[in-house]
């Protein structure tokens, strides 16, 4: 078994409760950052740990936190996005329900770090069970002085707010999660400037995922040093992984980064295998957002290797061949998978939450929704095929936000690995068309 | 200042001008299009996407290029930034597709809507747009609301440019309409089923790219090329009283804010000039408004009475100059 740094303790009696919590090790991070360490030694620690945000854009956390503007007289914020609600997703959620601690004390020590004041967890609104145990457990913290004011006798001050969002992915987008916070409609920001200049309420502010925060906690603990020696490469630490689709064992994950995508999915220790003894067909490998991959290109990278799980090694080839670890949603479709019904699938859910806000997007999604409705039903005709990409092409990088690309991507990626599936739709129409229908041949690599 | 290259022409802007502003001191085709920014109006801007144009060079410091195609109206020039927009191949494509996107759900009503011969996404359409669509589904069509005797909300032409939200925001006062929805279900409305009637509320009409918001008292009264614009003013004592009035014949059609030459409202006017005072005596008569030869309104070719300069001596300065500059058009010419 691989080491756990998060999880470790996910499965001890009562551990959401601030006694079990802190019998196991809690909060000293929060002792040791404020007792021992100037807030820039530990912006110092998170550069050296190399941790990349956990989120989905993976960009370096510590450096993030070095780009605040701290300008004199100014409230500076930290906001946790929780906000999680990626299709095939769901790792943040277990991490909170199960484990509210590690995310509080990972608050207050990146606070300190950041010098914020008020921080917030801005979670999605249909969690509300998730809600109602992080406000017990953040009642919890303040009862026992690990919030509020002078915190431990170090003369820091902070509280702690948890906001529930009202529904809608597109909040998960950073800038319109702030919008959000404000009060006002989850729209995206038009970027510069970015939130670290002028976040909430038009303050400095850190936006990071719940896991990223949380991976702070053992970071402290153990030294930047010790964490970055775990991994591979750029790609360091361990993350978590929500595992779905047909696998033999779904669920959530804690792996070292650098593990195999083959060893994943068929080790007893992780997936298990595909379900009742099928081939694997697909993967998408970091949250519906990401480019699908055929088995061929998951498992083996262009230059013959097995894949890695790291940022880097799924990314090889650019979007060309390349997919991303995203957020780590990780999604395996057997061969009995219509790849078709799944873009439309996905591509159902980008045009439902798409803002709206900007033209290609709000258009653009719609319009491949319906074209792949069509083609899935036995409507299509093989210009669509070209339709699809020059529409997700005319989206791509043409947005205020990145669901542009997050819409575009599994449809140009299906069409790119998929096509003779695509064109099967068409030539085959009736035949597609029947519930549970499934192309007959292979994928074509790109 | 900072210096930048333009289209290949050098100019020189104030710090944190923006890239449309920049191209606008230049002026003529090379300026990229908006459809939702206007100056007037804080935080438009970013939202249609009809102006995104190359960044190759983003500044002497880093003359990296930017990796997407950026907003010009709400991106700020960098010395030494090196933008392309009508020499650029990527750009012009992405126009062509953003027109595509924007007419998916516009109706090409131009021949009964009101706004044609004003219409942004006409010109818009003209200039950078493909005569046919690849389209074929279902388009997007909205039950007609109704937000009171001033002002008809035609929804389903509307591109949620989000102008007229900002204008009801920052001018109107006492805001009642928004956005509601979201992705290609969002629409302008009122909540729930209100009125706009707000003292300066008839300025969403004059924001209006489109044909969305037009003027009840001038709907299908006629065509806009059939009018005469004249500038005029009165002692009004809400707002600046300097407006267009729209003639055919001797009879006030209608009124709307005077407009720069981006289409912008210059000042803003209440609801009393724009809707109650339709008899020319309420107003001064300046004279008539310059418009541009391009545009499809200098079409009707009227003929300006001779310029008595004994009779008309309360004739201010400005427009006399005006006129010396731009001549009135003569009768079949």
């Amino acid at each position: 078994m691989g080491r756990k740094l998060l999880t470790e303790h996910i499965n001890v009696e009562g551990i959401d409760t601030f006694e079990v919590y802190r019998k196991h090790g809690g909060y000293r991070s929060v002792e040791k950052a404020l007792k021992t360490m100037t807030p820039d030694e530990v912006v110092e620690e998170v550069k050296k740990s190399g941790l990349r945000g956990r989120g989905g854009a993976g960009f370096p956390t510590g450096m993030k936190w070095s780009f605040l503007a701290k300008p004199e007289g100014i409230p500076r914020h930290l906001v946790c996005n929780a906000d999680e609600s990626e299709p095939g997703t769901f790792k943040d959620r277990h991490l909170m329900s199960k484990l509210p601690h590690l995310l509080i004390e990972g608050m207050i020590t990146s606070s300190y770090a950041l010098g914020a004041n008020t921080s917030y967890i801005y979670i999605r609104g249909e969690l509300l069970y998730v809600l109602r145990i992080l406000e017990k457990a953040i009642s919890e913290a303040y009862a026992n002085g690990f919030l509020g004011k002078n915190i431990l006798g170090s003369g820091y001050d902070l509280d702690l707010h948890v906001h529930p969002g009202g529904g809608a992915y597109i909040c998960g987008e950073e800038t319109a999660l702030l919008e959000s916070l404000e009060g006002k409609r989850g729209n995206p920001r038009n970027k510069p400037p970015f939130p670290a200049v002028q976040g909430l309420y038009a303050r400095p502010t850190v936006v990071n995922n719940v896991e990223s925060i949380a991976a702070v906690v053992p970071i402290i603990n153990d030294g930047g040093d010790e964490y970055a020696k775990l991994g591979v490469g750029k790609s360091t630490g361990t993350k978590l992984f929500s595992a779905c689709g047909h696998l033999n064992k779904p669920g959530i994950y804690e792996i070292e980064l650098g593990v195999p995508v083959e060893e994943f999915i068929y080790s007893d220790e992780y997936c298990g295998g595909i379900w009742k003894g099928r081939e694997l067909k697909a993967v998408v490998a970091g949250g519906s957002s990401v480019p699908i991959l055929p088995k061929e290109l998951i498992l083996k990278t262009a230059a013959g290797e097995n894949r890695l799980m790291t940022y880097e090694s799924l990314s090889d080839g650019g979007f060309v061949t390349g997919t991303m670890l995203g957020s780590g949603g990780f999604i395996a479709m057997d061969e009995t998978t219509c790849i078709v019904r799944n873009t439309w699938s996905f591509s159902r859910f980008y045009h439902h939450e798409s803002c709206g806000q900007c033209s290609p997007c709000r258009e653009g999604t719609g319009w491949m929704e319906k074209v792949l409705h069509r083609l899935e039903h036995g409507h299509g005709h093989m210009e669509d095929i070209d339709l699809l990409v020059s529409v997700a092409k005319q989206i791509e990088g043409n947005t205020i936000c990145p669901l542009g690309e997050a819409a575009a991507w599994p449809v140009a990626a299906a069409v790119r690995h998929f096509r003779d599936e695509f064109e099967w739709h068409v030539t085959h129409a009736k035949e597609a068309a029947r519930p549970g229908a499934v192309y007959p041949g292979k994928a074509v690599l790109a | 200042m900072a210096k930048i290259t333009f289209d290949g022409i050098e100019i020189e802007v104030p710090d944190g001008t923006t890239i449309m502003n920049a191209a606008r001191t230049v002026g003529g085709s090379i300026v990229p299009p908006a459809m939702c920014y206007y100056t007037p109006l804080k935080g438009s801007g970013g939202k249609c996407r009809a102006c995104l144009v190359k960044v190759t060079a983003g500044s002497t410091k880093d003359p990296r290029p930017m990796p997407k195609l950026v907003p010009s109206c709400i991106t700020s020039v960098q010395d030494g930034m090196v933008v392309e927009n009508t020499v650029n191949q990527q750009v012009l494509d992405v126009r062509k597709g953003i027109v595509e996107m924007l007419l998916i759900n516009h109706p090409l009503d131009c021949p009964v809507c009101d706004q044609a011969g004003e219409c942004d996404l006409q010109n818009f359409a003209f200039e950078h747009g493909v005569s046919t669509t690849r389209y074929t589904e279902e388009r997007r069509t909205f039950d007609k609301i109704d937000i009171g005797p001033l002002i008809q909300l035609h929804m389903t032409r509307c591109i949620l440019c989000y102008r007229c939200v900002y204008t009801a925001n920052q001018v109107a006062g006492d805001r009642v309409h928004g956005v509601l929805g979201r992705g290609d279900a969002a629409e302008i409305g009122t909540y729930i089923e209100n009125i706009i009637d707000q003292d300066f509320s008839g300025n969403v009409i004059d924001v209006c790219p489109v044909g969305a918001l037009t003027d009840k008292t001038w709907r299908f009264k006629s065509r806009v090329w059939f009018t005469k614009p004249v500038n005029a003013h009165r002692d009004c004592p809400k707002c600046s009283g300097n407006v267009l009035l729209w003639y055919k014949g001797k009879d006030v059609l209608r009124i709307t804010a005077r407009k720069d030459e981006y289409g912008e409202v210059k000042e803003w006017i209440c609801n009393e000039c724009r809707f109650e005072k339709k008899e020319t005596s309420d107003w001064t008569i300046e004279g008539p408004a310059h418009i541009d030869r391009s545009s499809v309104i200098s079409a009707n070719h009227y003929e300006l009475p001779v310029l008595n300069h004994s009779v008309v001596a309360d004739l201010p300065e400005s427009t006399q100059r005006e006129l010396e500059k731009n001549p009135p058009l003569k009768l079949g010419s």
